[in-house]
């Protein structure tokens, strides 16, 4: 945890938020959510410096605390607007971090940001390989310059949005002489290039939230690489962290979220209750509660602007809780658990798509231990991040990457 | 999130808080060592009179959350929260339950009167120590007070466990009366009052047999005003121990964490194993979430505008329970062979782990409690998932 704000900090903080929420108040008053586009709504956001408060001034923020983005989504939801989170997670959640930090031309990253808070460009992940899942660092993708441009080639997978997206913040390998964290290098593709195939990959509940992504060729510039060549892997880091951030650091009031399905499961059949399910739903629900009360006391907490580890354990803590949470429901079902309305393929996201079903729910549940790091490697980042625990012995370190064993 | 006062938030902590920890981790390092608290369990008393003084006068860390003029320091029960986690870290002996936990609220919570007002000073000046004669090994209840008769002044019952009664100075009674319950304090050492001290498996906290018959004592409060006593004595009570157990929680993930990166094995730290290394980080993410809801239980009984406090507080006995336990088993298998012997702290803080989970109410106990407040009592906005119908 990131050491506690002390009492001036909190009393400034709080005249800071009274400006926000001001700020935030004005946008909506004169940006009616339920009236006017989404647009018009998010731009509106961007150019008063609330889509991301703790960006600097210019860049769709004021310079503020991270933190301080609650009481704008806040306003903004209670008044009938989506969250841009929502809208375009990957490019809201990740990308952003990552341009303004790494970003090396201030109009570029202007350019990227505003249509990424708007939604008019959706933005998507090229990291994962078939042959580079928790090793990402390992993977195999080339980039070869070009004059001016870079040259892709390779293959990437689990790309949620790929199919949509306009922008893709990929990690392609640019010197195969080097060990494998020190050969990489950051860009931002533009992926509606004949360059870019996607194909849709299909999961175990029947949809294709994900893509596999093609690079024949394709072609980037060198003006959209993010950091210096050869420094990837520390950019990628920026937006892994974030990532984990994204996905555990939701907080709703007391009872909602994944919890909310059990709970009105257990209302809805009171002819299953047992005393034995009465008592693993409370105990589950106690996590749930307890976790939704560190992930508040860690927001409270947080001064810095950068998430830290502190992801990593929210990341874990909620993907093992959904999977429980879902478990527990299917018990609680019974027989009727195992009915399944439709196999076809779709587009649709699971968890965005109001006419899902608990059994879809529980089958994509599946992935959330896996997705944005196992838990295993959140253990390890736990362990040696957090901890300082010695890390494992490792053979690929100091090797160059063309020698280390694959597959 | 509700702004409490002085434009602080639920979790914010402020700098005397942080003084208040770091002057009581350096109290308990020089005077209540490992060393101390292995010669107090071997000691006849079990506990040291004149440390308690000093716990009490010099660092006035018995009374936090105590109004000032009743003798406190006249802070919130987050204060004295902060000094149950650091004085369980260093398993502090000494009657923190009985007196600090369920005897000073009982106090502060009870009508007014000449008795409770020079017990509660002496209380929290740590001249004087107090057990509370109760069922402590359940939540507060109809039980609370079933063990004890009162007919006026009049005492007669006995309590099996009674944690610190050995150590009392004054036994605070919870008793039944025609009217209700009853609270009276007796002095242990009157007519018709019998304190047997009994082997613990917790050496740093000692249980007596205390049995009345026919005492005489002092009626503090009756019924109404004895019940609202009692519930705010469980309610705090239940708030420290639980900061208690992140104490212990704590203490043990840093002294399991600095010998795993010791301890070498097949040529390497046993902390680069990942079997050892995701056991620690486990044992991180249940630090974490008990804090929070040990936290978030002191808070609430201090502004019950956060929260309804019991539920607050049973969810927090709840996590903390199963944490700290988890936390002192894991401690004993990380260190191997060493974590079994009598020479290792391990032990010491497994039986403290193991006791502060049955007092008070078990975590099934806290769960119960939940799913009354919670399942039990669903409402019809609470809508049903959609099920797929095949």
């Amino acid at each position: 945890m990131s050491p506690p704000a002390t009492t001036t900090d909190t009393l400034s903080a709080t005249s800071e938020a009274a400006r926000v929420e001001e700020a935030a108040r004005a946008v909506v008053a004169a940006h009616d959510p339920r009236t006017v586009s989404r647009e018009e709504l998010f731009g509106a956001l961007y150019d008063a410096g609330l889509a991301w408060v703790h960006h600097p001034e210019g860049l769709g923020g004021r310079g503020l605390s991270r933190g301080l983005q609650a009481v704008v989504d806040e306003i903004v939801t209670a008044a009938g607007g989506a969250r841009m989170f929502a809208v375009n997670p990957i490019g809201y959640g990740m990308g952003a971090p990552t341009v303004v930090e790494y970003g090396r031309d201030r109009e570029q990253v202007a350019a990227w940001l505003r249509p990424m808070a708007t939604g008019e460009e959706i933005w998507c992940q090229l990291f994962s390989e078939p042959g580079a899942g928790s090793d990402v660092a390992g993977l195999a993708s080339t980039a070869v310059p070009d004059g001016d441009e870079w040259v892709v080639n390779g293959q990437k997978v689990w790309t949620t949005l790929a199919h949509v997206a306009r922008w893709g913040m990929l990690v392609a390998r640019t010197d195969p002489d080097q060990p494998k964290h020190r050969g990489l290098t950051y860009f931002v593709i533009d992926m509606q290039q004949p360059g870019v195939e996607v194909r849709p990959l299909r999961q175990m509940t029947g949809q294709a939230e994900f893509n596999e992504v093609y690079l024949n060729d394709a072609r980037v510039l060198d003006a959209h690489r993010l950091g210096e060549v050869g420094a990837g892997w520390k950019v990628a880091i920026t937006t892994l962290m974030n990532e984990r951030t994204a996905i555990g650091g939701v907080t709703g009031p007391r009872g909602s979220g994944v919890i909310a399905e059990a709970l009105g499961l257990w209302r809805a059949h009171p002819e299953r209750h047992t005393p034995v399910l009465r008592d693993r739903l409370a105990a589950l629900w106690t996590r749930a509660e307890t976790h939704r009360l560190t992930l508040a006391r860690a927001r409270r907490t947080a001064t810095a602007g950068q998430p830290g580890p502190e992801g990593s354990v929210s990341k874990l803590v909620g993907a093992e809780l959904n999977q429980e949470v879902y478990e527990f429901c299917m018990d609680l079902l019974g027989p009727e658990a195992l009915l399944y309305d439709d196999y076809t393929m779709s587009r649709e996201r699971v968890h965005a798509d109001p006419g899902s079903t608990l059994q879809q729910r529980f089958l994509r549940s599946r992935a959330n231990t896996i997705e944005g790091g196992t838990s295993e490697v959140m253990r390890n980042i736990l362990g040696e991040r957090v901890l300082s625990l010695p890390g494992e012995p490792r053979s690929d370190s100091d090797r160059p990457w063309k020698e280390v064993p694959r597959g | 999130m509700a702004e409490v006062e002085n434009g602080l938030q639920e979790f914010d902590v402020t700098e005397e808080q942080r003084e208040l920890r770091s002057a009581l981790r350096r109290f308990c390092e020089r005077a209540h060592d490992e060393a101390t608290v292995r010669r107090l369990m071997d000691s006849d008393d079990g506990w040291d009179r004149a440390l308690w003084a000093r716990l009490g006068g010099e660092l006035g860390a018995l009374a936090l959350a105590v109004p000032e003029e009743l003798g406190g320091a006249g802070g919130t029960l987050v204060d004295q929260a902060i000094a149950a986690e650091e004085l369980g870290a260093a398993l502090v002996t000494g009657p923190l339950l009985g007196t600090v936990g369920l005897a000073v609220p009982a106090l502060v919570a009870a009508p007014a009167g000449q008795e409770r007002d020079a017990l509660l000073a002496d209380l929290a000046e740590g001249t004087r120590v107090a057990a509370l004669v109760a069922d402590v090994f359940a939540p507060h209840g109809p039980a609370t007070a079933a063990g004890v008769t009162a007919e006026g002044t009049t005492l007669s019952g006995t309590v099996a466990l009674v944690p610190d009664a050995a150590a009392a100075d004054v036994l605070l009674v919870a008793a039944t009366g025609p009217d209700g319950p009853v609270l009276a304090v007796v002095d242990p050492a009157a007519a018709g009052v019998g304190v047997q001290e009994r082997g613990s498996l917790d050496p740093t906290r000692r249980l007596a047999r205390v049995t009345l018959d026919g005492a005489t004592g002092t009626v503090l409060a009756t019924g109404a005003d004895a019940d609202h006593a009692l519930a705010h004595a469980f309610r705090v009570a239940g708030a420290l121990l639980a900061a208690e157990q992140v104490g212990i929680a704590q203490r043990l993930l840093d002294t399991t964490v600095a010998y795993a990166k010791e301890r070498l094995q097949f040529g390497r730290p046993i902390g680069s194993f990942q079997a050892v290394k995701h056991r620690c980080a486990d044992m991180l993410v249940g630090v974490e979430q008990a804090r929070s809801a040990a936290l978030h239980a002191a808070w609430s009984v201090a502004d019950p505008r956060l929260d309804d406090a019991d539920l607050a507080v049973a969810i927090a006995q709840a996590r903390c329970s199963e944490v700290a336990y988890r936390a002192a088993a894991d401690a004993i298998q990380l260190h191997g062979g060493i974590g079994f012997t009598w020479e290792h702290a391990a032990h010491l803080y497994y039986k403290r782990a193991i006791a502060d989970a049955e007092l008070l109410g078990s975590a099934e106990a806290h769960r119960e409690r939940i799913a009354a407040a919670v399942l039990d009592t669903l409402g019809a906005d609470v809508a049903a998932p959609q099920v797929a119908t095949g």
